[in-house]
Order: structure tokens, then C-alpha cells, then sequence
């Protein structure tokens, strides 16, 4: 697991580089532990419990797809909700076709990777804000073109078929199980990319653009990448989204409130982790579920949240957690140390 | 005769346009900041001026004379807090931070006033209108609003190229450190710009108040309006987002004429056009280009 990259003689100690800070068997029985109560908790826990779980999923998916835009690929957009409106809408169209809508997911997250790559060679002419404000015009664009295909409902939306033919207690296991299995490949999927090459071309373009560009790193083409990554992922979250509603109308599936979620949740939990966006999520599910009485109060003092952390602490919660403690569950990076390599 | 009224409504709500886009091109070009929240601290200048000014004891028509002098002392005073916070830290840190912001301003306003419409009461000013030809009608707020804009535009741009501290503002804009080594504050000059910024702001959202309704969510919607004024225009150009406002405004008045569902589709093929094919826009430079 380590190596030793150099030995200065004057010091006469080494530096060991290390990936995991514990041992990577703790992780993978923990992560085991994990999936498998995941896996039955519609059979264990109540319905409600369940179905709160799920929404959870949902902001997972579009908060991890956001994290790895923004926080490793440096990209701001605010105008995600055009991917989740998009797969929602493609989710309806195959299934108004006559399939089986949990089998339209990969097709729906196929269907916005494919859109994306044209929309990316418009988009990266503009940078920064431009860029982010770019996104939300793509966004409401598609939408108003969404909302005059009558076929789809036009601007009040219809409702998603094959479901009748299952009973509640069906459909809401199979939209339970399809969810969490979107989330389980998108996270592990983000983390798996991370690792590879291409996450090592994004870290690059993360501490210094210029200099990855000029050591050859592809920024641009890891960009696109990521770009239509995030696209099928958040697509996936909107056809997952469309089953569980499962009334598809342009104005939610295409709210703006999505995107200001993804966004919160991953700065709160912190940008630039893999752990940040589910710890984030899971501190929206909880404030959301208190002041569910009250309103739009959750998501002032969320908002507020987001704005102070993005000023005083950048890292996020997570950020601090593995500043302090020197700890990573799912690590995508490599520790450096001095003296003699410990595994 | 038709066409030429849907260019005469074009141009008219263009000017609105431009109004709205000015304070967002200057906090650009200056700051170097993109406020995600301009939409919404519009908004708030309509609410402001619907409740404060009637307890003053003025008639809401001559709220700006209140609402104006409020927001060039908030945009300082939220510039050399807040915003330059963000800027300290880098330019991701401003579109988070103003992103926040105008969802919290937008649910507060929700949670304060509800999601009822209000409009700015200007008596029976609101249906007047001049009609040179049988069927153009020349409304006149939004006349007045038009005549607002370029006499905004024009003082503006002769604050920049005249006055002292406007070409202090220039030089900022130019070269931050340059400047800076020449002994301007930058921090001050950025906190003057952005109070410019912020008195338009509230002309524009009074004045989006004249026109029509408005709730807590007509922010998101008037940023992007303004946004696409500002690229179609060209970024870093204000008479160029005067042209843009116009731009959009004809593209929009047209895609409406066809049916009412393509009015904001229209204005979003436009900008998406613009930035296929003359990315720069139609008077920019090329300084937001990546």
C-alpha cells in the first residue's frame, strides 16, 4: 500500500505516501454493514421512514453529481435541474411508450448524456458566473420546450403509467430499491472516477489550472467529462424522481429549488469530498423534517448556513472533520507522512 | 402595422431590460463579481417601496426618492461586509455566496409578505397611453421607464469618463493592482461601484413594480432577462446592454406575437445564438470568454 519516494540523506528520514489513513478492510465491512440495512430498510423500517430515506437518495445523487462538477472540476451551475427535468421527462416518454418505468432509468441517464455534449460546446465558451447563469437559461429553455409537447402534458403534466398494475406496498418497495441502487452506482461510481486517472487530471486543474494545462493535462475533455457525468447522474435522480411522484410536471421537475438543494448540501457537507454531500444531506433531511410545520423556514436557515460556511469554513463540515482528525471513510487522495511507512 | 407594434413593445420593455442589466454589467465589470442575488434585491426594493413609503406619507410614484438613497447605502455597506468577504476568497466563493443569498431574500419574502402580487400604485398613470396609429399603443410607464434607462445609462457613462473617482473606478476595473500601487482604495471604489450598482437595482425594481406584478419569485426570472441582455449586448458595454435589452425585448415581443408560449423562449434562442455565433455579444470584448 506504500511507498517510499525518497530518502533525504540529511534527515535521514523517508516519506511515505499513503491512500487510506485506517485500514481499508474497516471501510469495506462498515460500507458492507451499511448496504445491507439499506438494502431491506423498506422491510424493517416503517413506510414513512422509508420514503423520507428516499427523497434522501434523490438529494444524494444530484448533491454527489454537484460536488464533482463544483468541488473537483471547479464548475458552477445552477441550472442542474435541467438534467433531473430532463430524465423525468424521459422516464414518462419511454414509459408512455409501454415500458416498464423502472426499467427506463438507464435510458432516461442516457438520454441527458447524450444532450449534454452538444449543450457543453456551447456552454464552455463562458466562465464563472456566466457560466452559472448560462446553465439556468439552458434549464428554463428546456423547460419552456418541454411544456409545449402536449404529448408529455405540456405545461401541467401527466401522470406516469405502468404503475397502476402494482400495488402500493410494490410500488413503493421497487421505487425504494431502484433509488437506493441509482445512489449506491452514482457514489461509488463518483468515487471509483476519482480515483482514476481522470480524477487525478481534475485534482491537477483544482490546485492549478494553468499549470495541469501546461503539463498536458486534457482540462477541457475532463471537464466535458464531468459535465456529462453529472448530467446522466442527475437525470437518473430526475427518472427516479418521476416514479416515486409519480406525477411529472415541468415546474417541479424543473424547480429551481434542486438546484439550490444540490448546492447547500454539498457546501454545508463539504466541497471537494465524496463523504461531504451525504453528510450535508443528511443535516438538510434532518433540519427539513423538524421545521417541516413551518414552511420555507428550513431552507432560509439552511441558505444562511451555506452562505456562512462558504465564507468562514470552505471545507465544510466534513472538511473540518478530516482536517481535525486526519480521517477519510472513502479516500480519493493520498496522505503524505514522514518516517517509515506503517502498513 | 402589427409587426411594427410588436417592435414598438419590444423596444419598450428592451429599455426595462437594459434598467435592470445595468447594475449587473457594472458589479461585473468592476468587482468582477456576478450577484446571483440582483434579481431578488430588486424585488426587495418593489416590497420596500410598496410598505415603507405609504407610511411616510408619500405617494408611491415618488418612492425612489426613499428607496434609492436605502440601496446606495446598502450596496456600500454589503459590499465592504459581505461581498468583499467572498472576493477575499476567490470568485467561486461570490457566485456561492450571492446563490445563497437570493434564496434566502426569496424565502424570507415569501414567509414575510406571502406570494401574493403586489404592484407599485401609480394612480391612473397605469393606463395612459399615447397612440400615434391606430393600433400602437405607447404606454406611458413604460416610456417613462425607457426615457429612465438611457438617462441612467448616459449619466452613468459620463460618471465613468469624467469624474474623478469614476475614472478611479475605471482604473480599478482595469487593473486592480495597478491601481492599487498607485495608492487607490481599491476596497472603497469597489463599495462606490457597487452602491451605483445598487441604486439602479432599486430603480429597476421599482420601476418592474410600475409595470406589473410582482412576487418574491420574480427575481430568478429578471436576472436571467438581464443576464441575456448583457451577453446578447456584448459583456463590459453599457450602451451595449442597452442594445441587448432592446434585442431581447423584440425577440421576446415577436416569439409572443406567434403565441404566448414562445415569448420567453424566444429571448432564450436569441442568447443562445448570440453565444453560438458571436460569443463576444454584439459590442463586448472578450473578457468573460473562457
Amino acid at each position: 500500500m506504500s511507498e517510499s519516494l525518497l530518502n533525504p540523506s540529511a534527515s535521514g528520514s523517508t516519506i511515505s505516501v499513503r491512500r487510506s489513513t485506517h485500514s481499508p478492510l474497516i471501510t469495506l465491512v462498515g460500507a458492507s454493514v451499511v448496504v445491507v440495512v439499506l438494502t431491506i430498510a423498506p422491510w424493517i423500517f416503517p413506510a414513512q421512514f422509508a420514503s423520507t430515506l428516499m427523497n434522501f437518495f434523490i438529494l444524494v445523487i444530484m448533491a454527489t453529481m454537484w460536488n464533482l462538477l463544483a468541488g473537483y472540476a471547479g464548475m458552477v451551475s445552477i441550472g442542474q435541474q435541467a438534467f433531473v427535468g430532463l430524465g423525468a421527462y424521459a422516464t414518462l416518454y419511454f414509459a408512455l411508450k409501454g415500458m416498464n418505468p423502472f426499467l427506463t432509468i438507464p435510458f432516461a441517464a442516457l438520454v441527458c448524456a447524450v444532450l449534454a455534449v452538444p449543450v457543453t460546446y456551447l456552454l464552455f465558451r463562458l466562465r464563472g458566473g456566466y457560466f452559472a447563469i448560462a446553465t439556468w437559461v439552458v434549464a428554463d429553455t428546456v423547460m419552456l420546450i418541454i411544456g409545449t409537447i402536449a404529448f408529455l402534458g405540456g405545461g401541467t403534466g401527466r401522470l406516469m403509467p405502468g404503475l397502476q398494475s402494482l400495488t402500493p406496498a410494490q410500488t413503493a418497495h421497487y421505487s425504494y430499491l431502484a433509488t437506493w441502487i441509482v445512489a449506491f452506482i452514482v457514489v461509488v461510481g463518483t468515487y471509483l472516477l476519482l480515483r482514476s486517472r481522470v480524477g487525478l487530471v481534475l485534482a491537477s486543474i483544482r490546485d492549478d489550472e494553468v499549470a495541469a494545462r501546461s503539463a498536458g493535462a486534457h482540462v477541457r475533455s475532463a471537464r466535458r467529462l464531468v459535465f456529462v457525468i453529472a448530467a446522466a447522474g442527475c437525470g437518473a435522480a430526475g427518472a427516479v424522481l418521476a416514479i416515486s411522484q409519480p406525477f411529472v410536471q415541468p415546474t417541479s421537475v424543473f424547480s429551481l429549488q434542486w438546484a439550490a438543494e444540490m448546492l447547500f448540501v454539498s457546501m454545508i457537507g463539504g466541497l471537494g469530498t465524496i463523504e461531504g454531500p451525504i453528510v450535508g444531506s443528511i443535516i438538510f433531511f434532518a433540519l427539513q423534517q423538524t421545521l417541516q410545520q413551518q414552511g420555507a423556514w428550513y431552507l432560509i436557515i439552511f441558505g444562511t448556513v451555506a452562505v456562512l460556511v462558504a465564507l468562514w469554513q470552505p471545507r465544510g463540515i466534513w472538511g473540518a472533520i478530516r482536517d481535525r482528525f486526519h480521517t477519510e471513510l472513502l479516500p480519493v487522495g493520498h496522505w503524505v507522512s514522514e518516517g517509515p511507512a506503517k502498513e | 402595422m402589427v409587426w411594427l407594434n410588436v417592435l414598438v413593445q419590444g423596444v419598450l420593455i428592451g429599455g426595462f431590460y437594459a434598467l435592470f442589466a445595468c447594475g449587473l454589467s457594472l458589479m461585473f465589470g468592476v468587482l468582477k463579481v456576478i450577484n446571483l442575488a440582483h434579481g431578488d434585491m430588486a424585488v426587495v426594493a418593489g416590497y420596500v417601496a410598496v410598505f415603507l413609503t405609504p407610511h411616510l406619507g408619500l405617494p408611491e410614484v415618488w418612492s425612489f426618492l426613499i428607496v434609492v438613497p436605502i440601496f446606495t447605502l446598502a450596496g456600500y455597506v454589503l459590499q465592504r461586509t459581505l461581498i468583499q468577504k467572498s472576493i477575499d476568497r476567490d470568485p467561486f466563493t461570490t457566485l456561492l455566496v450571492t446563490f445563497g443569498l437570493s434564496v434566502v431574500i426569496e424565502n424570507l419574502l415569501l414567509e414575510i409578505y406571502s406570494a401574493n402580487g403586489q404592484t407599485v400604485n401609480i394612480g391612473d398613470l397605469i393606463a395612459k397611453s399615447w397612440h400615434p396609429a391606430s393600433i400602437i399603443y405607447v404606454s406611458y410607464v413604460s416610456l417613462g421607464v425607457l426615457g429612465v434607462a438611457v438617462l441612467v445609462l448616459f449619466l452613468l457613462q459620463l460618471f465613468l469618463s469624467k469624474t474623478g473617482t469614476g475614472r478611479l473606478i475605471r482604473a480599478v476595473a482595469d487593473d486592480r493592482e495597478a491601481a492599487q500601487l498607485s495608492g487607490a482604495n481599491y476596497r472603497h471604489i469597489f463599495g462606490v461601484a457597487a452602491s451605483l450598482a445598487f441604486a439602479t437595482v432599486a430603480l429597476a425594481g421599482i420601476a418592474y413594480g410600475m409595470m406589473t406584478q410582482f412576487a418574491p419569485t420574480s427575481g430568478g426570472v429578471n436576472l436571467l432577462f438581464a443576464f441575456e441582455a448583457v451577453v446578447i449586448g456584448g459583456i463590459g458595454s453599457l450602451w451595449g446592454t442597452l442594445v441587448g435589452g432592446i434585442a431581447l425585448g423584440i425577440a421576446q415581443q415577436f416569439g409572443a406575437h406567434i403565441n404566448v408560449q414562445y415569448q420567453v423562449l424566444a429571448g432564450n434562442v436569441l442568447f443562445l445564438a448570440v453565444l453560438a455565433i458571436r460569443p463576444q455579444g454584439l459590442f463586448g470584448r472578450k473578457t468573460a470568454l473562457a
